[in-house]
């Protein structure tokens, strides 16, 4: 009897054992999104994707280098404070702490600078946040990935200059930049206002102040001033309105142009026929046709499970870019795997990894993901790593990609971001790393 | 010219939109004194049902239209068993603060059921100018715009008639009067708030609908709210009229704010110049155009 009782208690010990070694083999990655509030049809559909991925790596590769991926989820609803409130909850979780933070808010990674430089955990602001943390040598942990605002508007000006018959046509031309009044919306009038003097369009600049749920005013204005093109800079229910305030005075959709922010079926299905012709740049595409989504859909859908409930939407532009954000968390992971070993890493040893990457085309193809997004090489001097977007246009039902990667005006960008970062560091007292130095 | 008028006429046709969304607040507070915090919610609430049941679930518009406007029935009736008549004779203030709690409640009930997705809603009204208006005086109104002044008109003349000619209009604003003293005459006070709350369910769900037709059905519906604050200060707190009124010049004014002075201050002052017209116009007549002046006894 007490034989049998020793040996149940040293098989219950094992099995605590085994159960506790396989929980340090874990990757933890925090989810702090919005899945409910104003936001949250751009919120679920990225993490959507994002989750789906890491799910999907788990299922069909049993995680990365054998290390399983965990998450946790916690709602910011947008807002910075809970923002920052999921970042102090979910840093110190898992047997290293948060790999990386992704905080899906500019106002919330402005939040998060300098604590996360200082607890020196990696933050990934994929197509959003502060432009000038490209400049690596200032924001070490600061990685604005894939493009930034800065270069997808000089990207945008390159396709109009491409759609007017070149860049020397943009002389005399109009351009009017309706955008958000935030600091996201205002983020790409110095840039815009760099171009115009380079060019010699003229530009005006209107406001649409939160959440742009009334633009009556702003387009009879630009009714007024007669514009050529109109960049949208919105957000939320600021496009779909923007769309139909377009379609009201006349103006043709085919002639504006929106950030990725502004380029999602969730910002044309409400504008109905309005939104027919409008054209957004994105940093992604959509469709599901991708072997990338076939793989989630195989090893996680097919599973009965997944993190969309309304299955339409995988494929969507949020989604797909919610699997972006998946492809490059795992790859900095894989490799910062290459240089520290397969096991649970540091957030300072995936930050390497994230400066190292070099996503090139055929890794893309290995990925499933050719066409899906761009190639990505990062460096310490250079946190965004690609700089290009397609333009896409909604044809009534979906979005067409419309041109190839177009690449941004490096010339231009490249001295305002080092000129800017370099401002940040003198107010800040940081000293800029040498990257000559950096391995 | 032309176009000062066309900022003009647009302007008093988007505040026709603002009123449609102050009037629920209006009833609201003519019944009980409470300001009901969550009026925007319930636009957001109503139009999630209606575009669920149209689309999710293919029941016909009209069909929809009526079980929609049931749900917002019972939503007011359940309001009023469960949150308000425990309430009953506590300060107004405590009266608020339930509404406050309600309006998250009502938020999470209606993204749980149509979910965070937006939803597109088409009515059958084109928001597009009328072609024989611009044609004519190189204005552009929109279709849209003008039907849905219709729709407010048709409203507030049925509101002020039902509140001024109706025994349960009557006996409405006895009840916003004094709870106490409307009781011991014998006016069923229960059965008086679940009327108006049911009622203000039904503006809600007409308001829902345009705004959701215009900007598509989303969480950003509860930001409407925002823009009736001003107009219910402006047209008074208590006044089907006022709210109307309030709204013509709440939207006439912002645009022509935007417009005109935007441009020398950097633009994007629409959002907070109807506040800081309504806090002047406080300073002047703090009851509001129409609102009941209180003389108390001291």
């Amino acid at each position: 009897m007490m034989r049998a009782l020793k040996s149940a208690l040293a098989g219950v010990a094992m099995l605590g054992f085994a159960a506790s070694a396989q929980a340090q083999n874990e990757q933890f990655i925090p989810m702090a999104g919005y899945w409910v509030g104003p936001y949250a049809a751009g919120g679920s559909g990225i993490y959507g994707g994002f989750i789906d991925y890491l799910d999907m790596v788990n299922a069909r590769d049993g995680g990365v280098g054998g290390v399983k991926l965990t998450y946790e989820k916690c709602e910011t609803e947008y807002n910075n404070a809970r923002g920052v409130e999921c970042y102090e909850r979910l840093k110190k979780k898992g047997p290293t702490g948060a790999s990386v933070f992704h905080p899906l808010s500019t106002g919330i990674t402005y939040s998060l600078i300098d604590k996360a430089t200082a607890d020196k955990i990696p933050i990934i602001s994929m197509g959003y946040g502060r432009t000038d943390a490209s400049d690596g040598r200032y924001f070490p942990y600061i990685f604005p990935l894939v493009t930034n605002y800065w270069s997808q508007n000089t990207a945008k000006i390159k396709f109009i200059g491409q759609r007017e018959g070149g860049m020397d046509k943009l002389k005399g031309k109009k351009i009017v930049n309706i955008y958000h009044d935030s600091a996201y919306g205002k983020e790409t009038i110095p840039v815009l206002d760099a171009q115009a003097k380079k060019y010699g369009f003229a530009v005006t600049h209107i406001a649409v102040p939160h959440p742009g749920n009334e633009q009556g005013s702003q387009w009879l204005q630009i009714r007024q001033i007669r514009p050529d093109w109109v960049i949208l800079r919105g957000w939320g229910v600021m496009n779909p309105t923007a769309l139909k305030a377009a379609a009201k005075v006349g103006f043709p959709r085919d002639k504006m142009i929106g950030v990725w922010w502004s380029g999602a079926e969730e910002d044309t299905i409400p504008a109905g026929d309005a939104a027919k012709g409008y054209i957004a740049a994105g940093f992604n595409v959509a469709g599901e046709n991708y072997p990338v989504v076939q793989d989630i859909k195989k090893h996680v859908y097919a599973k009965g499970k997944g993190e969309m409930e309304d299955k339409s939407r995988i494929g969507s532009i949020y989604y797909n870019r919610g699997v972006v954000h998946g492809i490059i968390t795992v790859e900095a992971i894989r490799k910062a795997q290459e240089k520290y070993g397969k096991k649970p890493l540091t957030p300072e040893q995936v930050r390497w990894g994230i400066e190292n990457l070099n996503i090139d085309e055929a890794r893309l193809k290995a990925l499933g993901a050719t066409g899906f997004m761009q190639a990505l090489k990062v460096s310490c001097l250079d946190h965004e790593g690609g700089g290009a977007v397609k333009f896409q246009q909604w044809d009534g039902t979906k979005w067409k990609v419309i041109t190839d990667w177009i690449q941004p005006d490096r010339e231009l960008v490249r001295p305002m971001i080092e000129q800017s970062a370099a401002a940040y560091g003198k107010e800040k007292n940081i000293a800029p790393r040498d990257c000559s130095k950096e391995s | 010219m032309a176009f000062f008028f066309e900022v003009l006429i647009g302007g008093l046709l988007s505040g026709v939109m603002y009123s449609l969304v102050a009037l629920g607040f209006v009833l609201i507070y003519k019944a009980s004194g409470v300001f009901n915090f969550a009026q925007g919610a319930m636009v957001f609430f109503a139009a999630m049902a209606f575009v669920v049941l149209l689309q999710d679930h293919g029941v016909n518009f009209w069909i929809a239209f009526a079980l929609a406007l049931g749900m917002m029935i019972l939503l007011g009736l359940a309001t009023e068993k469960f949150v308000l008549r425990p309430l009953v004779n506590q300060p107004q203030i405590t009266l608020f603060m339930a509404t406050i709690g309600l309006t998250f409640f009502i938020e999470g009930l209606a993204q749980l059921l149509g979910g965070a997705n937006v939803r597109g809603l088409d009515i059958g009204i084109q928001d597009e100018p009328i072609a024989a208006i611009a044609n004519a005086t190189g204005i552009n109104v929109s279709r849209f715009d003008l039907a849905a002044a219709g729709v407010a008109a048709v409203l507030v003349t049925s509101l002020a008639l039902f509140f001024s000619r109706t025994r349960i209009g009557r006996a409405l604003r006895a009840v916003a009067d004094d709870h106490q003293a409307a009781l011991a005459v014998g006016i069923p006070l229960h059965q008086i708030w679940g009327i108006v709350w049911a009622v203000a369910g039904f503006v809600a769900l007409v308001a829902g609908m345009l705004w959701g037709a215009r900007n598509g059905v989303q969480f950003a519906l509860t930001f409407v709210a925002l823009k009736a604050l001003p107009v219910l200060i402006l047209g008074g707190f208590e006044s089907i009229p006022g709210a109307i009124l309030g709204g013509l010049i709440i939207g006439a004014a912002e645009k022509l704010a935007e417009v005109y002075l935007g441009p020398f201050v950097g633009g994007g002052i629409e959002g907070w110049f109807p506040y800081v017209l309504a806090l002047l116009f406080l300073l002047v007549r703090p009851e509001g155009l129409f609102g009941e002046k209180h003389i108390d006894r001291v």
